[in-house]
């Protein structure tokens, strides 16, 4: 696959790029949509029923793929992408002024690396063991769940790894500062009233989908 | 004098362009592809007919001195471009065009050339605006216009102040959909060395390649220069800096004539010159006299306290300033033709009320416009204009008038040409400011580029015809013949010797020198003692250059010392040849302006009676006298009068 | 105004090249940049040195043919200008100025500062143009455009192609260069015509010759001495996707 994708147009590595970091963005909201439940009762009863509905429901177990392959080809791309524009300039400049006008922009093969991490580490604390490993069960009166929050709930009461999870995300953070509105361009949409318009709602969204992320550990940690 | 035929067609003016084409035969479809013609240059002259010439199915070698096709200096044109549309309905017409542009020349251009290029004017139009100029609008939709120097219609068409650029991005864009197909052949940074004759006709060229200064041959069935003026040779113009006179010099070193070397077009909108360190003048479009009074104190005190600091002229009240233009020329005002204006700026300073550190220069005043239009209407118009005074000057135009002063800016000058563009060389042809054909004594604001594209998109590719029609048995050149062999030696042999010279003198030492002597004797004001004295001390530099001058390095390699060395080797006998021509015409006419022959009231004297000619001169020999020869002007036409634009 | 100017040296494309440092004296703050370096050379030339190689031509700003990374920035640290119309009142006594060649991939260095941009001459030969031929052509006021649309054809053309936009990009893209031409003619009726194949192809022959993708950084926009703007290349973007989109097999 990335044989091919090598050989795409700049534009067409672009627009997906665009269209595959939208989707992203759409799953990170319905993922923290799902993860604040976790704080609603000491039960983890909401939060786990939902988490049971995403893994049993087939509609969203289809779609898993789809965002699967979303991240596969947002990550290969990111790749290709920055080692063509290493490439691009084969001799670097002794002085460079930062000129970009989209700070983060300089550094989404960084962000979009460590977010990496953080996603194969983030899968195999959660997906992994939930697929294969044995996590405990619970019982409420609406039926009996895996009962997914106790692990949340384990894992933020580890300090180490809420500061390493509040890092990515910042990080994850400053990626979508830049990535939201840039998808915006990468698609052709530009314009003197509206872009800046987006330039704006997709800043607060990244900081939205940041501090809600951020929000759920340090609340764990800190009240529960 | 039976040499120059200028070859104008029979019949009625407005008919000769129509019959010398219904009279042409073309070369078959078939041939063209068997025919190849050489272009030098890509300005708009160039690149027009380079694109042309391949759209019609010649093969074509396409040479720019620059790095690219479309840095050519065309692209610093700012104001715009002539044509006979009358979209305003001001009353504009062919004929009003041709009109004005033989007066504004002053009665010194050939009247069947510039009646043809009043003609296909309008064609340019059509045509830059299907390429894509985005020419500027009204609010319908339709094209702008907007006045200049030496008309009173409006019959300009612009692109913001960036004409030029947007014309010769057209003509660039239209040469590179030929490059791409593979019709036209492109170097880039090659400078013309030599002209190749074969049997008596144009058939090649010796070009160095600029990156590993190696000389390369190329043959063609024609020869087209396309190389621009000489203003250069002032050192300081508003020429670029790669402006030169060689590629028309090397052929009238070969056999062609050329046509009024002395006429050059001094603009009276330039920024006026700040240290010993300057290397080129800025022009500031003529199109701000559009809406910008021109001014000096009327008191000369006032003056010298403007140039001593202690005086601002925002400070100077109304009734103190003289704008010196609107009180000589009450008709047409501020906007009188550029020689004119320059005379009249010139006349002021040297009478003691000019402004500036210098005390050379006058006051391009927008706070009526500004008042009367709004800052928004005067920035959309001069926007860029005024960006560009302010990050050279350092002043705010919106706050504080402009200062200009005249600067050399275009020579009407150059190698003479018959109807058909073809020099006295046969196969060798001259478009644009390379040639001498179609401004007279003075070219009008906006006419060089409609002269430009005119002679690269509409005659050339017809009149090349006439020559190469008889071509065709003719096979492809090789380019081992002796003739070439001799041409590149010779070149060589003058490389070597300027790298053997070893003085002690940079080549823009000389340079500058030359340029003072131009610009102090052969410049504005003309006169016997003064030529005959540059004449003198162009020599007297000429012969301490080929003794003193300091080229560093090798030619095998970059060497942009060497490249100007070559130049100013030129520029210090053309100008002699300029002092010489402005030494034979005791009259003043245009931007030659003879201080001996003027009226009472310092406006031109132009003699009809002796110097109705176009004064083309024959290049003899390195040890004898160029001999003057004329092509008498009939003006069947027009009734010649003295030009008036009182 | 004294200065030292660290400039980069390279004999020809083919030979390592280094920084060198040359001191200034005495320069006036009214003199222009490149003006500047024409009192370094003929220094240099007095010296028996080999004088520093850099483009230029007009010296008003409008040819492109100037280029020179100026302090970490093309065109140096002024807005809105070329070198050529930058001036040294916008520097410090004592400054060393960084001067380097337009670093980029397509762009080899020919000679010191002296760079090749053929590469973007060969991407308006694969299309930047509207193949009308000389003559037949309708009246120029046969297609009324409105102003508005011809006004941001006109910002869009005022591309010297100077490559600033390419130098200033962390990816050496040159997009904004592309962007400005098929955006041109893309807003213009005459230019829509053939405005799929020209985008296709342009953009085709852009990353043929090794430019780096655009990241929408907008470096460029910031260092365009025109300062065309960035929308322009979000116009190309969709113009690509709608010609992608509509293309058919032949």
């Amino acid at each position: 696959m990335s044989k091919t994708m090598i050989s795409y147009s700049s534009i067409t590595k672009k627009i997906i790029m665009a269209l595959a970091g939208l989707f992203l963005v759409s799953f990170l909201l319905v993922h923290l949509s799902i993860n604040i439940l976790v704080l609603f009762d000491d039960t983890f009863e909401l939060f786990n029923q939902a988490g049971h509905f995403m893994v049993t429901n087939p509609v969203i177990q289809t779609i898993q793929w789809v965002l699967f392959f979303g991240f596969i080809l947002h990550i290969i791309l990111g790749v290709i992408i920055q080692i063509q524009n290493w490439l691009a300039r084969p001799k670097r400049y002794d002085k460079k002024y930062p000129s970009e006008m989209s700070f983060f922009s300089k550094y989404m093969i960084h962000t979009g690396a460590i977010v990496f991490i953080f996603l194969i580490i983030h899968f195999a604390n959660f997906f992994i063991k939930l697929k294969f490993g044995n996590v405990e069960s619970i019982t409420y009166e609406s039926g009996t769940y895996d009962n997914m929050g106790q692990m949340v709930y384990n894992l933020f009461k580890d300090g180490a790894y809420v500061v390493f999870y509040i890092v990515a995300l910042l990080l994850l953070g400053f990626h979508l500062d830049h990535g939201i509105q840039s998808a915006f361009q990468s698609l052709g949409l530009n314009h003197t009233v509206y872009t800046p318009v987006i330039k704006l709602i997709g800043r607060l969204l990244a900081i939205f989908i940041t501090l809600g992320f951020i929000a759920i550990p340090l609340v764990i940690y800190f009240f529960k | 004098m039976t040499k120059l035929d200028a070859k104008i067609p029979q019949g009625p003016l407005a008919e000769k362009w129509t019959t010398y084409k219904q009279d042409l035969s073309p070369v078959n479809p078939a041939n063209k592809r068997r025919l190849e013609i050489i272009v030098i240059g890509t300005g708009l002259a160039g690149a027009s007919a380079a694109a042309s010439f391949a759209e019609l199915g010649f093969k074509v070698k396409a040479f720019t001195i620059l790095d690219s096709p479309r840095r050519a200096h065309s692209i610093a044109a700012q104001g715009g471009i002539n044509a006979a549309k009358n979209y305003p309905n001001d009353g504009d017409s062919i004929y009003r065009l041709f009109y004005d542009t033989i007066k504004g020349g002053d009665y010194r251009a050939r009247e069947a050339n510039v009646y043809r290029l009043a003609e296909v004017s309008n064609n340019i139009i059509d045509q830059c605006v299907a390429q894509g100029v985005p020419f500027a609008r009204e609010y319908g939709g339709l094209l702008d216009n907007r006045s200049f120097g030496g008309a009173l219609v409006s019959r300009t068409f612009y692109a913001r102040g960036q004409t030029g650029q947007q014309l010769l991005l057209g003509a660039y864009s239209a040469l590179s959909k030929e490059v791409g197909k593979g019709n036209v052949q492109m170097y880039n940074r090659r400078d013309m060395m030599e002209l190749v004759i074969i049997d008596g006709r144009a058939r090649g060229v010796i070009m160095r390649n600029l990156v590993t200064g190696e000389l390369e041959r190329y043959s063609a069935h024609a020869v087209v220069l396309a190389t621009g003026g000489y203003g250069n040779v002032f050192f300081l113009s508003t020429n670029a800096m790669a402006s030169n006179g060689s590629a028309i010099w090397k052929a009238y070193k070969k056999g062609a004539f050329f046509g009024n070397p002395a006429f050059t077009q001094i603009h009276p909108t330039c920024i006026p010159v700040k240290g010993d360190y300057q290397s080129k003048l800025t022009l500031m479009s003529e199109s701000l006299r559009n809406d910008g009074r021109i001014w000096v104190p009327k008191h000369k005190e006032d003056a010298q306290k403007i140039r001593d600091g202690q005086l601002k002229p925002t400070e100077i009240p109304e009734d103190r300033r003289d704008y010196y233009l609107e009180r000589r020329y009450p008709a047409f005002g501020n906007l009188v033709p550029r020689d004119v204006a320059s005379r009249a700026a010139k006349e002021r300073c040297d009478a003691g009320f000019g402004v500036g550190r210098t005390g050379l220069a006058v006051y391009l005043d927008f706070a009526d416009a500004i008042n009367r239009l709004g800052k928004q209407v005067i920035e959309a118009r001069y926007g860029n204009l005024f960006q560009m005074y302010e990050k050279i000057v350092d002043e705010n135009p919106y706050e504080t008038p402009m200062m200009i002063y005249p600067a050399v800016h275009y020579t009407m000058g150059g190698l003479w040409v018959d109807y058909e563009l073809q020099t006295t060389i046969p196969g060798l042809f001259a478009a644009g400011e390379a040639n001498f054909s179609d401004h007279g004594a003075n070219r009008l604001g906006a006419s060089a580029l409609m002269q430009g594209l005119a002679d690269g998109y509409f005659i050339l590719p017809y009149t090349i015809q006439s020559y190469l029609n008889d071509q065709i048995r003719v096979p492809f050149f090789k380019t081992d013949l002796p003739e070439f062999d001799q041409a590149e030696n010779s070149t060589k042999a003058t490389i070597d010797r300027l790298l053997s010279i070893k003085g002690k003198n940079t080549v823009d030492s000389y340079h500058r020198k030359l340029g003072l002597i131009m610009w102090d004797h052969v410049g504005m004001g003309r006169n016997k003692e003064g030529l005959e004295k540059a004449i003198r001390l162009i020599r007297e530099l000429r012969e301490d250059f080929w003794n003193n001058v300091r080229v560093p390095g090798k030619n095998e390699m970059v060497n942009p010392e060497l490249e100007k060395a070559l130049r100013v080797a030129d520029f210090l006998e053309l100008g002699e040849l300029m002092a010489k021509d402005a030494l034979q015409r005791k009259e003043s006419c245009g931007g030659h302006f003879r201080e001996e022959y003027q009226t009472e009231e310092g406006e031109a004297l132009r003699d009809d009676e002796n110097f109705s000619f176009v004064s083309a001169w024959e290049y003899k020999g390195a040890d004898q006298e160029d001999v003057l020869h004329k092509e008498i002007l009939e003006h069947e036409f027009l009734h010649v009068t003295q030009r008036s634009y009182k | 105004m004294d200065l030292t100017l660290k400039i980069w040296r390279q004999a020809s494309a083919n030979e390592k090249g280094q920084f060198i440092n040359y001191p200034v004296t005495d320069i006036s703050p009214d003199a222009s940049f490149l003006e500047m370096l024409d009192i370094l050379n003929e220094e240099l030339v007095h010296k028996d040195e080999d004088p520093v190689a850099f483009d230029h031509d007009c010296r008003e700003g409008i040819c492109g043919a100037c280029s020179l990374f100026i302090n970490g920035r093309p065109h140096g640290p002024d807005k809105g200008i070329t070198t050529c119309q930058m001036h040294m009142r916008h520097f410090k006594d004592g400054e060393t100025i960084v001067i380097e060649p337009w670093r980029a991939k397509p762009f080899p260095v020919i000679k010191d500062l002296m760079v090749d941009r053929s590469a973007f001459d060969e991407i308006i030969q694969a299309g930047g143009f509207i193949s009308v031929k000389t003559g037949g052509i309708p009246d120029a006021n046969a297609i009324p455009i409105p102003k508005r649309v011809a006004d941001i054809a006109m910002d869009a053309a005022a591309c010297i192609g100077c490559g600033a936009c390419v130098a200033a990009c962390k990816n050496a893209s040159a997009m904004l260069f592309v962007a400005a031409k098929v955006s041109q003619f893309a807003r213009l009726p005459q230019g829509k015509v053939e405005a799929r194949e020209r985008v296709q192809n342009m953009v085709a022959k852009m990353d043929e010759l090794g430019f780096g993708n655009c990241t929408n950084t907008y470096a460029c926009e910031a260092e365009c001495p025109k300062e065309i703007s960035v929308s322009h290349i979000a116009r190309m973007n969709s113009e690509f996707l709608i010609s992608k989109l509509a293309s058919q097999k032949k």
